[in-house]
């Protein structure tokens, strides 16, 4: 079993724990054992642009030390590579360490503020030292599992199962954080191909979701979500899998608010591309993340009338 | 760090003084007081800033430099004792926000926290609360256990908080990290932890009116017969 440091976050323990559940237990399936690490606070949530704003970077950069002090501490053997489900950790993670390793001045200066933590309970005793390589967990699959291995270990295929994936824009842009192509990604397909699901073309895959408006304007999101969802369900759509927390979260709860704008837009699950990994491995239930009252469209009688629950 | 303090404990022998600044002014102290006896050596009396004076309360959050070092300290001045070139002051008082809740009505939610005290998400994770801890507690994993929802995490972080405010002085995001773990750990006792079956059935006992004819007794009581009733009270192992 493989080991690799693992960046939680905070969406995954909480409203997206549908994603890591299922995440972590596909993961063991496919012989990857994700650690978390023993210690971590917040991403960041958005990297900050500002070359003199370096404090921002100081809640990213001290996950990716306490990644290497899993290494020094032997919690894991030379493994420098930290993954993450959530698509704002994995931006905000990768971005502050592209930052600070494109220039050695910043990294010094952030250095220089942690000196003598080590001082203080729990202070962290090196700075970062810059060898940490995000992940995304989308990157572990494609690149460390590969397909193949997706493919040997699907036992129930998602057979007749309309999927149109979703992307956001976390994962794909900026090109130099993107995991794939920013205007037309793949991966999430040839997963769903591995899976035996139907894949349908969504036009919308890398649009914006409306993000953190959300919270305070709701009708911006409820448009996006309307345009997001209705060209994947013309399509024939009958799930739309995702990769984000947010994404999810706005594809889904928002469903409500955009039914009121538009009457003609049909009720569709929203699911994490690891919950269908999950099912088509056929794992124990309680690893498929659907009971766990996270969903706000339902997706188990989808899931019953294709014989997959 | 630990032997340099070691060392400079050795060279304060008894009899011997220390140089210390009260708000820039030189006093000659004995050695061996704590911050806030050798304040009274010099002639300051406290009305606020000074409690239980056993480390307790937390009312005597202070802060101070040495001379030749860049870093600024914090500790409760009751307990830690003077060295030579300490620069002091008393902080009377940490103005503070705390939010308004009626316990019996909240739940513990993964927002509750984020709901009465929003500017935990500014947190930056600089750690300067931590820093300031005199308690040694890690305030800024609590403060990010708290951004997350997580109230057992925060309400155990903290436990051992005595709410002296320095590190709600020192955040530069201006968040109140002790009233925050105030509430996590009182949502924590509420609806967390087991309820313990003993007291519930003693209320019940009390509720009933089991000690009623007791309590009235002593209230009828002399100071005397209660001195007495004192004295021969049952005590248990």
């Amino acid at each position: 079993m493989m080991r690799i440091p693992y960046y939680p976050g905070c969406a995954v323990q909480t409203t997206a724990r549908n994603y890591a559940v299922s995440g972590i237990a596909v993961a063991k399936k496919l012989g990857i054992e994700l650690v978390e690490l023993p210690k971590w606070n917040c991403c960041g949530v958005f990297p900050s642009l500002a070359t003199d704003d370096l404090m921002r970077h100081l809640a990213p950069i001290r996950n990716l030390i306490h990644v290497q002090e899993m290494n020094e501490n032997g919690i894991v053997e030379n493994e420098y590579r930290v993954v993450t489900f959530c698509s704002m950790c994995y931006h905000t993670l990768k971005e502050a360490n592209m930052f600070l390793k494109a220039d050695e001045e910043r990294l010094e200066k952030i250095n220089t503020f942690l000196e003598r933590e080590k001082e203080y309970a729990g202070g962290i005793k090196e700075g970062y030292k810059g060898g940490v390589e995000v992940l995304d967990f989308l990157e572990v699959l494609r690149d460390i599992v590969g397909y193949e291995k997706i493919r040997e270990n699907v036992k129930k295929p998602l057979k007749g199962l309309k999927v149109a994936p979703y992307y956001g824009c976390l994962v794909l842009r900026p090109r130099e954080i993107g995991i794939d192509d920013p205007e037309s990604p793949t991966v999430m397909e040839k997963i769903l191909e591995a899976l035996g699901a139907e894949v349908v073309n969504n036009p919308n895959k890398s649009q914006c979701c409306g993000s953190y408006h959300t919270v305070d304007r709701k009708e911006i999101v409820a448009k996006l979500t309307y345009d997001n969802l209705i060209y994947p369900i013309r399509n024939g759509a009958e799930v739309i899998t995702t990769c984000c927390p947010l994404c999810t979260f706005n594809l889904d709860f928002r469903q409500k608010e955009a039914r009121k704008i538009h009457k003609d837009l049909k009720e569709i699950p929203i699911m994490y591309y690891t919950q269908l990994m999950a099912i088509a491995f056929g794992l124990e239930r309680e690893y498929y993340g659907v009971d766990l009252g996270l969903h706000y469209v339902d997706p188990k009688p989808l899931l019953k009338a294709k014989n997959l629950y | 760090m630990a032997e340099t303090k070691q060392e400079e404990k050795e060279e304060q022998k008894e009899g011997e003084t220390v140089r210390i600044y009260i708000m820039g002014r030189e006093y000659k102290v004995p050695a061996g007081l704590t911050i806030m006896k050798a304040m009274e050596y010099a002639g300051y009396r406290f009305i606020r800033g000074c409690g239980c004076r056993g480390g307790f309360c937390g009312a005597c959050a202070t802060v101070y430099r040495k001379k030749g070092d860049y870093k600024l300290r914090m500790d409760l001045a009751c307990q830690k004792v003077v060295e030579d070139g300490m620069y002091l002051v008393q902080l009377p008082f940490t103005p503070a926000e705390k939010a308004i809740y009626n316990l019996s009505e909240l739940q513990p939610t993964t927002n509750v926290l984020l709901e009465y005290y929003p500017e935990i998400a500014k947190c930056v994770s600089c750690n300067t609360c931590t820093k300031a801890c005199p308690q040694d507690l890690e305030v800024m994993d609590f403060v990010q256990a708290a951004i997350r929802g997580d109230i057992e995490q925060v309400a155990k972080l903290s436990f051992d908080c005595i709410m002296c405010g320095l590190c709600a002085m020192r955040c530069p995001a201006e968040i109140v990290p002790y009233n925050v773990a105030l509430l996590a750990r009182r949502l924590y006792g509420r609806n967390m932890l087991p309820r313990a079956k003993h007291v519930e059935e003693r209320i019940k006992e009390i509720e009933e009116g089991k000690f009623d004819k007791e309590i009235e007794r002593f209230v009828k009581m002399s100071l005397e017969e209660l001195k007495e009733e004192y004295r021969k009270r049952e005590i248990e192992e």
